[in-house]
């Protein structure tokens, strides 16, 4: 698939974007500003921004826990975001979601889910009304390895395969549910195998290169489109960070995150890729890096200064009407 | 014009009408329109006791039949809730919904708060309760008091056929999610019902009898077993104001609050168990706010602290009935037997 400077320039940057958010609230969170728990998405940007940028207004995706790569992918405000995971009133959800909720329901971000395999039923929901209303959008539940073991996504394989929906079930698979090494919490080799059961294609991609994920997420999303039905994506990835942050990761070999860094990181990979092949400019890539870095900055100046919800937002926002 | 249907009839005419009026309107659930994938009947069933028959003849695939997987289904009628369709998921047996309820009270429930405010999910989910049929312990239970208790959802217990039809409407209107409960025991129930569509605000409890002596707060199919108790007390001279609440979220307060000012007296009838339950929130609420106005303590009648009984003399027993209404109702007047 052929992608125009202009795109490979957006994908660096949505990259790059989620990469600055991460790094970034890494060092935030150990200050304790920010408040309870924050899931850090480094490392499988290639994921998130391999199958948002085949997206539009129409289609709609729902997270995990590890939502904040997903979210911005999917065009959420970053500054809302940021102000969203330090609790303030000008965040996107009010200060009421926090980093495991962050949703923009008009940006078609169903929600980052604290709940382990939640989304896969809401985006059968989501590929159904497409279906039915016929806007021609697509559904897709990002899942990870310990939630594509949940029944729930079990159950949403087989809906979706039955209704025939545009839905797309892509499990980042990021070695570990929590503390626990998916080797042994996950009864197949590949997730692809459980897709066969399903009566659905099952394609495996490298997570490191966002080319690879780039061009299965366009094929399924395609497939999707014309009334084929859903797929299975198995996205073989790594994360750089704890389960949450505090989780000093003593359950990994040593040097196994620097070694990923070294030789496995997304972004190094794409700029080693399209300036080996002069599809664009280092100078363009650097400009973007020196305008991420201030977008990011900014947003966590903002976030921090902003004014918290106060008692009278407690009881608002329930109910449409009671 | 009103002519006599039943409480069935009232659902599925509810049903017909809003989807008639609204295409974004759409059924889903096992066996709603049943023989899916079979040699035999389209449409076999019309759900399992038959309260969905003829929608999927005249809506076709607005009406989906599911797996068995109410995750799956329920989590997708709150998703597509979420973007354009107003979908009437129906969980069969509430009792099923411990196979589900991640996705009624975690999703659902919470996505408006969780997202600021930003986000509607008009999503009902029809289901069917209470005891009666001898369906025993995993298809009897009375469990609308759980979902009384999440912020988020609204929760609707028709009595009548008029009820059903109306709140069933407002329901399948609201921009909310609503646990509509449907009376298993009810739905053979008979009443004079509109022709017309027409629907009742939430949160309006109905005063069925009037009475200076007694209160009695009571929901669903038991707002039947306290007007014969109250029918019954009237001959001895005790006249009772029986209030069926008709939505537990909202709950109206006010009108429970006035009565008991008025008569000094409540009996609370739920069918549900004990402990946490509608009768010991209306309790609560009257303990609170009128204990004032109170002559005598507040009694509860409801089912035993006890899973439901299969055989038919243990169930008889679980089940609140008029004479043990009756008996309270003395009681909190003063009076033995």
């Amino acid at each position: 698939m052929q992608l125009s400077k202009a795109d490979l320039l957006k994908a660096y940057r949505m990259m790059k974007t989620i990469r600055e958010f991460e790094e970034r609230l890494h060092v935030e969170f150990a200050t304790g500003e920010i408040p309870g728990f924050v899931h850090l998405y480094a490392g499988e940007e290639a994921s998130a921004a391999g199958f948002c940028m085949h997206l539009d207004g129409r289609d709609r995706i729902a997270s995990t826990h590890r939502g904040h790569g997903h979210s911005i992918a999917k065009g959420c405000d970053v500054h809302a975001m940021m102000a969203e995971i330090y609790g303030k009133k000008a965040g996107l959800c009010g200060g009421k979601g926090g980093s495991m909720h962050i949703a923009d329901l008009d940006k078609g971000m169903l929600g980052a889910n604290g709940i382990v395999g939640g989304g896969p039923p809401l985006i059968c929901g989501a590929g159904l009304a497409a279906k039915m209303l016929k806007t021609g959008g697509v559904a897709i539940a990002f899942v990870g390895d310990g939630g594509f073991n949940q029944g729930t996504t079990a159950e949403s394989l087989n809906l979706a395969s039955v209704w025939r929906l545009p839905c797309l079930f892509v499990v980042e698979n990021n070695g570990y549910a929590e503390s626990t090494s998916s080797k042994w919490a996950v009864s197949c080799d590949d997730f692809t195998d459980r897709a066969s059961a399903y009566n659905m294609p099952g394609i495996s991609v490298d997570g490191h290169d966002f080319f690879a994920v780039y061009e299965a997420a366009g094929e399924a999303i395609k497939r999707a489109r014309s009334g084929g039905g859903p797929s299975l994506i198995e996205v073989k990835i790594n994360r750089y960070y704890g389960h949450f942050e505090g989780d000093a990761q003593t359950y990994r070999g040593p040097d196994e995150v620097k070694k990923l860094r070294e030789t496995k990181d997304c972004l190094m990979l794409f700029r080693k890729r399209v300036e080996g092949a002069t599809l664009i400019d280092a100078a363009d890539m650097n400009k973007v890096d020196t305008e991420v870095l201030a977008l990011i900055d900014d947003s966590v100046k903002k976030a921090k200064a902003a004014p918290k919800p106060t008692a009278a937002d407690l009881l608002t926002d329930v109910y449409v009407s009671y | 014009m009103a002519r006599k249907i039943n409480y069935q009839q009232a659902i599925n005419e509810a049903l017909n009408q809003e989807m008639t009026r609204d295409p974004t309107v759409v059924i889903m659930g096992e066996d709603v329109a049943g023989g899916m994938g079979t040699d035999g009947e389209q449409e076999a069933w019309g759900g399992v006791l038959g309260v969905t028959k003829g929608l999927y003849k005249k809506f076709g695939d607005r009406v989906m039949d599911t797996p068995i997987t109410e995750s799956a289904f329920i989590g997708a009628a709150v998703g597509a809730a979420t973007a354009g369709l107003r979908p009437v998921a129906e969980l069969m047996f509430i009792d099923f919904m411990g196979v589900c309820l991640d996705q009624i009270f975690n999703q659902a429930a919470k996505f408006r708060y969780m997202f600021g405010g930003k986000a509607e999910t008009p999503v009902v989910i029809r289901t069917m309760y209470g005891a009666g049929f001898r369906a025993a312990a995993q298809h009897s239970q009375c469990l609308y008091p759980v979902f009384t208790h999440i912020p988020g959802l609204k929760v609707v217990m028709p009595a009548t056929p008029y009820d059903a039809k109306g709140l069933l409407i407002q329901a399948i209107r609201d921009n909310d999610p609503v646990i509509f409960c449907e009376h298993k025991v009810l739905y053979t129930l008979e009443g004079d019902v509109p022709e017309e569509p027409y629907a009742i605000p939430f949160g309006e409890a109905s005063v069925v009898r009037e009475g200076k002596d007694v209160t009695i707060v009571t929901l669903g199919r038991m707002v039947h077993m306290a007007t014969q108790a109250a029918d019954n007390l009237a001959k001895a001279g005790i006249k009772c104001e029986v209030i069926d609440l008709r939505t537990t979220s909202p709950m109206d307060t006010d009108t429970i609050l006035e009565s008991v000012e008025n008569t000094g007296r409540l009996v609370v009838v739920d069918e549900a168990h004990p402990r946490c339950n509608i009768a010991t929130d209306v309790s609560a609420l009257v303990a609170e706010q009128a204990f004032d106005s109170l002559k005598a303590p507040i009694k509860m009648v409801t089912a035993p602290h006890v899973p439901v009984p299969f055989s038919d003399t243990l169930e008889d027993l679980y089940i609140p009935n008029a004479a043990k209404i009756e008996a309270a109702v003395k009681a909190v007047m003063g009076k033995k037997g």
